[in-house]
């Protein structure tokens, strides 16, 4: 189901990934028709437990999934912004509209803060911040596990000590790996791996 | 407010010397250059304790709903309280445009569900309680109630209630 692979992707990546309306979509259309089965069904069931106890479960991943996605977007705000700005047309977006809406309000709503009760007060030629450069940037070489779903030939893999030097692997479908996300970011967008 | 202060000082001083430097005083220049590191320093410090506070303020909001209780809001400042009450309303606004009509309270749901009802107790008096098919229950000290798990998220996260798990 492409909408817990999504959950599970946005779990272990460090970076915020694509946004994925249709999928989201796709979940809230089910829960709706589900809740509202739910309510015409007769009390006592023994369905109706197990069905309620079905869309919890949803609603819950639902929940954790956008959750996940809030805290990097509050965490990494400036630099998912500068992302958003100097993005390409046709390009997809890794926020979505309202996503992006709170983004905004987030990175005024802290700006503004920052500079009524300190910046200032400051020094002129010190009123200036730029959080661009003070807020940390996901860190993309940590380290995920991952399964393959696509078999991939060739994947450049990036040294890590002065002696080594870069080689290639490929990746056999099925198979499972701890690697570096930076060399499999593009694998994580397009769906050919899988990270858990 | 101290640190300002400070910065304030050490920034005349700087200007002072700057002036002086300007009119040919090369010596100047490592003192100015010292005062500036410590004023760079001072803002780094400062926004960074100031940035800290706003996380965890930020975090009471998930933890402890809208309403923050009367002890901590009393040690914020009134530009944080403004921070707070602005951040409330950008999650509330987002939150509603996500998951259909009604949108979805993304402060429930913490931990997967492993079943429908749980076992609670109550900690403290917090009077009468109504459950989905209309009846209402009384929650005082020490009871125990078999209640369904969304209702009594919110209770558990504020201390009202315990899961009892046996």
């Amino acid at each position: 189901h492409a909408f817990f692979q999504a959950w599970l992707n946005e779990k272990f990546a460090p970076e915020l990934l694509e946004s994925k309306p249709e999928v989201i979509e796709c979940v809230v259309e089910q829960l709706d028709h589900m809740e509202a089965n739910l309510k015409r069904a007769k009390r006592g069931d023994l369905k109706v437990s197990v069905h309620h106890m079905e869309i919890e479960r949803i609603r819950y991943v639902l929940s954790s999934y956008l959750r996940c996605r809030l805290v990097k977007i509050e965490k990494f705000f400036p630099h998912i912004l500068e992302k958003e700005k100097s993005r390409a047309e046709g390009e997809p977006s890794i926020l979505s509209p309202e996503e992006f809406a709170f983004a905004k309000e987030y990175m005024a709503n802290t700006e503004t803060y920052l500079k009524n009760v300190a910046l200032k007060h400051m020094p002129p030629n010190l009123q200036k911040v730029s959080l661009l450069r003070s807020v940390p940037k996901p860190n993309l070489d940590s380290f995920v596990f991952l399964r393959v779903l696509e078999r991939q030939e060739n994947i450049l893999v990036e040294p890590e000590t002065d002696e080594q030097r870069e080689y290639s692997i490929s990746l056999e479908e099925g198979s499972q790996h701890l690697i570096r996300y930076r060399t499999v970011a593009p694998l994580v967008a397009s769906g050919a791996v899988q990270l858990i | 407010r101290q640190v300002l202060e400070e910065m304030r000082a050490l920034y005349e001083r700087n200007q002072a010397d700057v002036s002086e430097a300007k009119l040919g005083r090369t010596d100047l220049i490592f003192l100015i250059r010292f005062r500036h590191c410590c004023l760079l320093r001072n803002q780094r410090c400062l926004l960074a304790y100031l940035y800290d506070r706003l996380l965890r303020i930020r975090a009471l909001r998930w933890e402890y709903g809208s309403v923050l209780p009367n002890t901590i809001q009393f040690h914020m400042s009134a530009e944080e309280v403004e921070w707070f009450n602005r951040y409330k309303k950008s999650l509330a606004t987002y939150m509603r445009s996500v998951g259909g009509e009604e949108g979805l309270d993304l402060t429930q749901d913490i931990k997967p569900p492993k079943s429908l009802y749980i076992e609670v107790r109550c900690l403290r008096d917090h009077g009468e309680f109504e459950i989905d098919d209309g009846t209402t229950i009384l929650l005082k000290k020490n009871s125990q109630h078999f209640l369904p798990r969304w209702k009594c998220e919110q209770l558990i996260r504020q201390g009202v209630l315990e899961h009892v798990l046996s």
